[in-house]
Parts: structure tokens; sequence; C-alpha cells
């Protein structure tokens, strides 16, 4: 009976372990099966590097979107990825412990916040700055930067400080020892040290940005054509499939499909980077 | 001013300890603000009145309980999984090519977008599995979506629970699942509970995949099988679409709120396990 019991729960543990592996596999499967169809019809390069999305008309080109996505998670790194960085040295070195006990929970709790609560902050609070003192419409890739740099500092900040905090003692000691000052230490020994691990931190927040929706469609303005400044209202990969997905049928829905296999590969591209970076430590 | 080694520390100081603060206080002020001008809206008609004339006027009760219900579904499928998942991580395999792959494709789906879920979920369960735009649909869209915290948060438990107490069981000749089920399970719950907590904070926040799947209908949800709308998509199409700003605010207060408490039960119950740990 007992041998019977652990059979079955070796099997079950088994089958069980298999539900990650199963549900990729079948994310992968139904988005590629409804998307390839409209991608062949177009053509690859038509669909990447068509300037004119106009579904209804038969028109499937996704390069503004592809230029929207790179320009607000470029933005979002820019204005992000520094800010994130002084935390994670505050964190793991600097930081009094009653600071540390009131900065980390503060981030998680940063992280938990739902993300159409920032798009509608940004909507309510940094559009009309924006449109105020920059002029332009405020719905801009600015706004959708500025948003989406405050969405992406819980995971840089987070695995940047696993990094620095997993890196041997010797390092500072030895140079602290030689007479270096605190910051010489870090900029010099540390950071250098935790390189690959702040990298990833920094890959994944990219990921996080590239494949945030509601946060962005709230404060880009969802213009299809073209931006030519960050001023300008432009849309990303999400937000063509959040905006058109409640409307679209047949070609028009397949070709949404489309823009998600494209962004599945973006995002696939991006973790594996990250996974081999983080890795390396 | 000379850029000396001194300068420069002070500077870096000056920076970092502003990030730091900087950091803080954005919290602060977007908690504020939302909680300042969404808390006057938040009484007892406002979540126990079904909205009416599409959220124009009445209260939100039927999105709590659309809430309530995708998160029940996605806690009472992914837990299962997770943990089942963490465990034969942990306990019944070495190292090896099996745990590799399952580890990727965990990582993997922790960096897949939510409209990505949101396209896959109703591709496959609201259309090729015919469940429609329902309770179930998204949950058991969100069930998958959280399904890598509740791996990585258990496994992260189970390694913390000391070799001994597998030693202790097995040389009292207990077998591996007695050990799972009646030693190394009670040790690792209080962290494989952070986890589910955690998931249900997601669930709650989640919006791009859950109006893709579950819809956003304003009725009731009544079984399974019913559409229903959630706080998070209430909230957007009446903050998206500019029908009543003052009920927007009042969705988001409650939804911070909830977050928050949520958080900070997830911390009550991780300092207690270190604690214990130790």
């Amino acid at each position: 009976m007992t041998k019977f019991r652990e059979k079955i729960a070796q099997r079950g543990f088994m089958l069980v372990a298999l539900s990650a592996l199963s549900a990729l596999a079948l994310i992968t499967i139904f988005i590629v099966a409804e998307g390839v169809p409209i991608i062949g019809k177009v053509g690859v390069l038509k669909f990447v590097f068509g300037m004119k999305w106009a579904p209804t008309q038969g028109y499937f080109g996704i390069f503004p979107m592809i230029v929207g996505s790179i320009s607000v998670t470029l933005g979002a790194v820019i204005l992000g990825v520094p800010i994130a960085l002084c935390c994670a040295i505050f964190l793991a070195e600097y930081a009094p412990a009653l600071m540390r006990n009131v900065l980390r929970p503060a981030i998680q709790m940063l992280a938990g916040i739902p993300s159409v609560v920032y798009g509608f902050w940004g909507l309510v609070f940094v559009v009309p700055a924006i449109r105020n003192y920059l002029g332009g419409p405020g719905l801009s890739i600015l706004a959708g930067s500025i948003i989406l740099a405050i969405m992406i500092l819980p995971t840089v900040i987070s695995i940047s400080e696993v990094s620095l905090l997993a890196l041997p003692p010797l390092y500072k000691e030895g140079a602290l020892a030689l007479g270096a000052t605190q910051w010489q230490t870090i900029r010099r020994v540390l950071v250098p040290a935790a390189k690959s691990g702040i990298v990833a931190a920094i890959i994944l927040g990219v990921g996080r940005a590239v494949g945030e929706t509601m946060a962005v469609i709230m404060v880009l303005g969802n213009a299809v054509a073209m931006p030519s400044s960050i001023l300008d209202p432009a849309r990303t990969l999400t937000t063509n499939i959040g905006i058109e997905m409640g409307y679209a049928s047949g070609e028009h829905q397949q070709a949404l499909f489309a823009t998600g296999i494209v962004l599945l590969i973006i995002i696939m591209i991006l973790n594996s980077v990250a996974q081999f970076a983080f890795r390396r430590r | 001013m000379k850029l000396t080694p001194r300068n420069s520390e002070k500077f870096a100081r000056t920076v970092i300890w502003s990030a730091a603060f900087g950091v803080i206080g954005l919290l602060f002020f977007i908690m504020a603000y939302i909680l300042i001008k969404g808390t006057p809206s938040l009484n007892w008609q406002f979540l126990t009145q079904s909205p009416s004339d599409m959220g124009r006027s009445g209260g939100i009760f039927s999105t709590v309980i659309g809430t309530l219900m995708v998160t029940a579904v996605a806690i009472v499928v992914a837990t299962p999984l997770g943990v089942g998942t963490a465990f034969y991580l942990t306990e019944y395999t070495r190292e090896g090519p099996v745990t590799r792959i399952i580890r990727f494709s965990a990582e993997s789906l922790a960096g897949i977008p939510s409209i990505v879920y949101g396209l896959f979920g109703f591709i496959f369960f609201v259309m090729y599995l015919g469940l429609g735009w329902s309770v179930l649909s998204g949950g058991l869209t969100l069930a998958v979506m959280i399904l890598p915290t509740i791996i990585r948060t258990s496994e992260e438990a189970i390694l913390t629970v000391p070799r001994m107490y597998r030693e202790v069981s097995f040389s009292l000749g207990g077998t591996r699942w007695q050990t799972i089920s009646g030693v190394i399970f009670r040790a690792a719950l209080p962290g494989i509970a952070t986890g589910v907590i955690l998931g249900i904070g997601r669930s709650i926040a989640e919006t791009a995949a859950v109006i893709l799947t579950a819809g956003s209908s304003l009725r009731m949800p009544t079984s399974l099988f019913s559409p229903a709308r959630t706080m998070a998509v209430h909230f957007y199409i009446l903050a998206r679409e500019g029908i009543s700003m003052e009920r927007a605010y009042g969705t988001a207060a409650l939804m911070i709120i909830l977050i928050l408490l949520i958080n900070v039960g997830a911390n009550v119950l991780v300092n207690k396990f270190v604690a214990r740990g130790r």
C-alpha cells in the first residue's frame, strides 16, 4: 500500500511538473498558428517593415509600432536605469538598516500597483504636465517613457541588488584595505564584478517595458503614424493588440496575433540573453 | 571644487541617497494621490451596490464579485501545479536536463507580457475550448500567468527547510511522500503561502489578460461560465472612456488598499518564516 502510494505520488509530481512546459508550448503553438497565415499572405518583410497599418483596407505594416516600442523602451531605460542602479547600490552598500526596511517594502509595493493605476496616474498627472510645460498633446512617447521608467524600477533594483550582495565580501574588504573610499570601491570593484547580473537586470527591465500594455495605452496617444519627436503620440506593439482586439475579426484579428508573434520573439530573445548573462555571474 | 576622492565620495553619497528618497517619495506620492481622491467615494453603498448605467452610477459590487471569482479560479488551479512542480524540482530529481527545461519554461512564462497571455487565453480557452468569455477562461489564463511566481517562491521556501528535517524523517522510516506531505510541506508552508498571496495580488491587478478572456460584462456573474468584469477592468473602462472619474478613483483606491494589505500580509509571513528558520 505504501509502495503504491509512493509510485502514485512520484508520477503525480512528474505530471504536475510538466505544467509549465506544456503551458509554454501551448502558448507558442496557438499564437503562432493563429498569426502565421496572415504573415505568410502579406510577406514577412512587408509585415515587419510595412509603414501603413490600415487592417480594414488590407494594409498590415507594423514598422511604426516597432519604432514606437523601441522609443518608449529606450526612454524608460534612460530615465529609469540610473535611478534603479543608485537604489540598488544604496540598498547593498550605503543604507542603514532602518532605510533598508523602508525602501525594500516600498519597492515591493511599487511592483504590486496595478499597471492601469500607473497609466491613470500618468494620464491625470504626467500628461497634463508635459502638455503645459513642454507643449504638444501631452499624450506622448515621453509620457510613456516616464511611466515605464517607474514601472521597471522594482525589476532592475531587486535583481541588481541581488547580484551586488552575491559578491564575495573579500572584494570589498580588499579594496577598502588598500585605502579606497567607499565610492571608489563601488565604482571600480563592486559594480564591475557584478556586471553580468546588472546587465541581466537591465535586460529584464527592458522586457517588462516592451511587454507593458495597459499603462502605455492610457498615456501614449495611440496614433498609428510614425512618431517624429518624443512629444508625439505613438503606438507600441502591445497597445496595438490591446486597443484593437476588442473589435477585430477575420484577417484583422489574425494580424493582431501576428503582432503577438513579433512581440513573443522579442521577449524570448531578451529573456534568453538575460538568463545567459545571469548564469555567467 | 576639485574632484578629490573625498569630494566624489560626498557627491556619490548625495546622488545615491536622493535616488533612494526619490523612489520612496514617488511611491507615496502616487499612492496618496489615488487614495486622497478615491477614499471619499469608498462607502458601504459603493461596495455593495452593483453598477448601473454603464458604471455612471451605482457601486462596484458585481466587479468585486467578478474579481473574487476569477482570482479564486486562478489560485485553485495554479497552487497545486506550482507547489507540485516545486516539490518535483527539489525533492524528486537531481539537477539535470529535465530540471533545466522546467526552470527554463517557468522563467520564460514569467517574462511573457500579459497581453500575450490575453491573446492565448482568448484563442485557447475562449475559442478553442469553447468556454466563451467567462470566469473560467479568465481564471485559467491568470493561473498560467501566476504559475511561475508560485513555482519560484515555493521552491525557495522548500530549499530553506533544513536538510536535517529530511534526514530525521527518512531515518524514522518515513517514505518520500510521507516526508514531503508531513514534514517539508508544513515547514515550508509560510513561504508557499507568500507565493500564493503574491499570486492573488497579481490576479487582482491584472487587466490586459482578463479583459480578453473574462470579458467586460457588468452583469453579476452567477457561475463559472458567465462573463465577468473585474475591478481592474472596470477601472480601466471608467477611466479611459471618461464615464465617471469619481468612481474610477474609488475603484483604484480600493485596489491600492487591497494590494497594500496583501503586501503587508506577505511581509509578515516572510518575517515569521525567516525568524523561525534561523
